[in-house]
């Protein structure tokens, strides 16, 4: 009975690598990249001819004129896109509570909080996957003041922006209201380029 | 608040919709008299007969080794990966222990990784060895429990189908049309499909980023489908990539609950008990929906460590708050919690958020989805277990009443009894068993990323995760050591096969019965006292076996959380 399994077993795994490992991933390739050339491909954003990042994955930025992302815990150095990570500290861990507690003191810092200023929660926790290209509206509002010194713009102008910016839920339901911040950096950079003298 | 409501009910909605459609092709494909062009062309080089009847032993039989021949072509590619071809990134081959715990985490439907995606596989291993795996351990899982449904439908007959037509039907009319089209509705919304490697693009403020890249879409849409969850990248479906927009997450989600869900209709015309399969179905939404709601506000609520450092949690109109900690902006809180029960419930796996740093209830309610194991549960098995449990209530009322207990017209024996419990025990054995192995293994502790209950919640969910094929993990245990990889790889072959192999043998046993007529002392099983005594039965087999364990990592955690104790 046995026997003659081993011809059936053998040749399956191979037609069936064959078929499901490699044609099908294939002629989905074929035809993402014919139907969706951009999105296949990263959903690259380009400056003339070099790539400035993805629109899809968040990248570090650290200078006072520009809004800064959420916290990364992608190794070495801040959104790596090649060695996405999290922190997966648990809720009592004393390590988590330390580095929050740092985290809110520079932010406070950096955007001229007072010392007991709440700030919101995601601009002091590390996203899942350290790649995180959203901030939430809150957090992009407590840095308005900061972006707006360091680039000589009045306040309420950069506020303007970030609410044009703002994306809302999918379809008006699905997700959460959140704002990209590359796009929103982008924007400023045009922006500062016609307003400024 | 209520928006959240809202995105629960539309994709329960959603999900009750795809039911009745996917349930109806599945039945088409499952009793298919015809033969596609391309699966007799795959008969003929197989050399079988696709029509001739095969016993559950037989079945099984050719389930099992087909399985392992796959799985040892899998672990051969992972071994050669640095010689093969088409890698930009020259990405090194995988050691011993790592590709056997890798190829068994894959022919088992689990996708446990103790790899990281993006710097381990090449673009070739992900497609010929995680995408092949993928679909063909889903293939494998629907088949088993296609057999299982006609050994419940045969009256005094051996024949359970024949595996090869099985499986070949399940892949070319149901996976691979599917697949395809989710894929491309993936890469529309952001998720890339390309034999690019990686692209270095540079930053506003001048650095450089390596954006890794590949054929993430159509891994993606086998991983939901299939109900495999192991991710293209490390972080899995919380990167960007493999889930870049709320609605993405959506399809998800539905893409998980699509076959476990439509098996139970299958069943239900298959059996021509249509009313049994909708009580099945009421009862796996009953438990997600109750799961769900223990995990929603226990993350929306956050840690109340983050108020006592003034940093603001509170959900409103511009953030939405709670726990935000290993999770991402465009899911928040409802996103978050609804895939979290899902990818457990369905045991899939596949992560939107890092569970490892959930709040103690928060991922008490994914650890304990997957010590149950049938609330939804994986392609295939997961209705397998459910029916366990159905037998095993169909036997403790017949107990109680003082009758021979009775299912879907057959009389329940010593042997379908003896059977039915080694599937229930494997489960909780296996689990309690490797995890208390681990906790006095010398050096096993080394592996834990938190200290106090937390580090041990990380090792139950480790072995929890591998027996009940889920594969998500709290991913702070560094799991990659021999011992480890070893013992979660035989978790995970055990999970599968002892609980698959005998509910098989059951339902063989029952397939060559008579049919008993229905009389006055037969219990209805498709009525809703039914489906509660079932979700009772579930419920307390699986807490009264795994309550004390859970007191020692999460519910002792979530204390240490409202008394600000901290480790």
């Amino acid at each position: 009975m046995s026997l003659s399994l081993v011809r059936p077993v053998l040749v399956s795994a191979v037609l069936f690598m064959a078929i499901t490992g490699l044609a099908y991933p294939l002629a989905a390739t074929g035809l993402a990249t014919t139907l969706f050339p951009r999105q296949s491909s990263g959903s690259l954003l380009r400056h003339g001819d070099t790539v400035i990042g993805s629109s899809v994955i968040g990248q570090d930025f650290h200078t006072p004129h520009y809004f800064h992302p959420r916290p990364s815990m992608t190794g070495d150095l801040p959104y790596n896109a090649a060695a996405s990570g999290a922190s997966n500290l648990g809720p009592t861990s004393a390590k988590l509570r330390d580095t929050v507690r740092e985290r809110a003191e520079a932010f406070r810092k950096e955007n001229h909080l007072a010392a007991d200023a709440p700030v919101p929660v995601d601009a002091v926790t590390a996203s899942g996957s350290g790649l995180d290209p959203d901030i939430s509206l809150a957090n992009a509002h407590a840095q308005a003041a900061r972006v707006a010194t360091a680039r000589h713009l009045a306040v309420d102008k950069v506020d303007a922006l970030i609410d044009r910016q703002a994306l809302g839920r999918q379809w008006g339901v699905l997700g959460e209201p959140r704002i990209n911040v590359l796009a929103l950096n982008l924007a400023l950079d045009s922006a500062s380029i016609r307003t400024l003298p | 608040m209520s928006i959240d409501i809202v995105q629960f009910a539309l994709l329960l909605a959603l999900m009750a919709g795809l039911v009745v459609v996917a349930g109806r092709w599945l039945t088409r494909v499952l009793t298919a008299q015809n033969h596609w062009l391309p699966e007799r062309l795959g008969y003929r080089l197989l050399g079988v007969d696709p029509s001739a009847p095969m016993d559950w032993k037989r079945y099984g039989i050719a389930l099992v080794l087909s399985n392992a021949a796959m799985m040892l072509l899998g672990y051969v590619i992972l071994r050669l990966q640095a010689w093969l071809p088409f890698d930009a990134l020259q990405r090194p081959a995988q050691t011993p222990d790592l590709a056997f715990n890798t190829a068994a985490s894959f022919i088992t439907n689990t996708n446990w990784q103790s790899y990281s995606g993006e710097s381990s596989l090449s673009n070739l291993s992900q497609m010929a060895v995680i995408t092949f795996l993928m679909t063909v351990s889903a293939a494998s899982g629907i088949a088993g429990c296609a057999a299982f449904i006609r050994g419940l439908a045969q009256r005094e007959a051996r024949d359970v189908g024949n595996y090869w037509a099985d499986f070949t039907r399940i892949i070319w009319r149901l996976l691979l049309p599917v697949c395809l089209v989710l894929s491309l509705v993936y890469v529309w919304q952001g998720i890339p499909q390309t034999l690019a490697s990686s692209t270095d693009a540079t930053t506003l403020e001048g650095a450089t980023q390596h954006i890794v890249v590949g054929p993430v879409a159509s891994l993606e849409a086998i991983k939901h489908i299939g109900t495999n969850g192991g991710g293209f990248y490390g972080v899995n479906a919380a990167h960007p990539f493999e889930d870049p927009t709320p609605l993405t997450n959506l399809l998800h989600m539905l893409a998980m609950f699509l076959v476990p869900s439509a098996l139970t209709y299958a069943f239900g015309r298959m059996l021509s008990r249509r009313r049994q399969g909708w009580a099945f179905l009421a009862a796996f939404v009953v438990m997600f929906v109750g799961f769900l709601s223990v995990e929603y506000p226990a993350e929306r609520h956050g840690n109340p460590m983050f108020t006592s450092l003034s940093v603001d949690q509170t959900p409103g109109a511009m953030q939405p708050g709670g726990n935000m900690e290993g999770k991402e902006m465009r899911f928040g809180i409802a996103q978050t919690s609804a895939f979290v029960a899902v990818t457990t419930a369905a045991t899939t796996g596949s992560v939107n958020a890092m569970h490892d740093s959930l709040t103690p209830v928060g991922g008490m309610v994914p650890l304990f989805l997957m010590m149950l194991n049938d609330v939804f549960g994986g392609v295939g098995v997961g209705f397998i277990n459910l029916v366990s449990f159905a037998i095993l209530t169909v036997f403790l009322v017949g107990m109680m009443i003082g009758r021979t207990p009775e299912f879907l017209g057959k009389k329940i024996e010593a042997r379908e009894m003896k059977l039915v419990m080694l599937a229930v025990l494997a489960h909780p054995f296996c689990i309690l068993g490797f995890t208390a192995l681990a906790a006095v293994w010398p050096g096993a502790s080394a592996s834990f990323a938190n200290a106090g209950p937390h580090g041990f919640s990380e090792l139950i969910y480790a072995y929890t995760s591998g027996t009940a094929n889920n594969g998500s993990a709290f991913a702070g245990l560094n799991a990659n050591t021999p011992f480890y990889n070893t013992t979660i790889g035989l978790a995970m072959l055990m999970g599968r096969y002892f609980t698959l192999l005998p509910m098989l043998a059951v339902a063989g046993s029952l397939a060559t019965k008579r049919s008993v007529p229905e009389s006055l002392g037969t219990l209805p099983t498709a009525t809703p006292l039914f489906t509660c005594l079932l979700i009772f039965v579930i419920v307390v087999v699986g807490g009264l076996t795994f309550l004390p364990a859970l007191a020692l990592g999460p519910i002792v955690e979530q204390l240490a959380m409202t008394a600000s104790q901290f480790f």
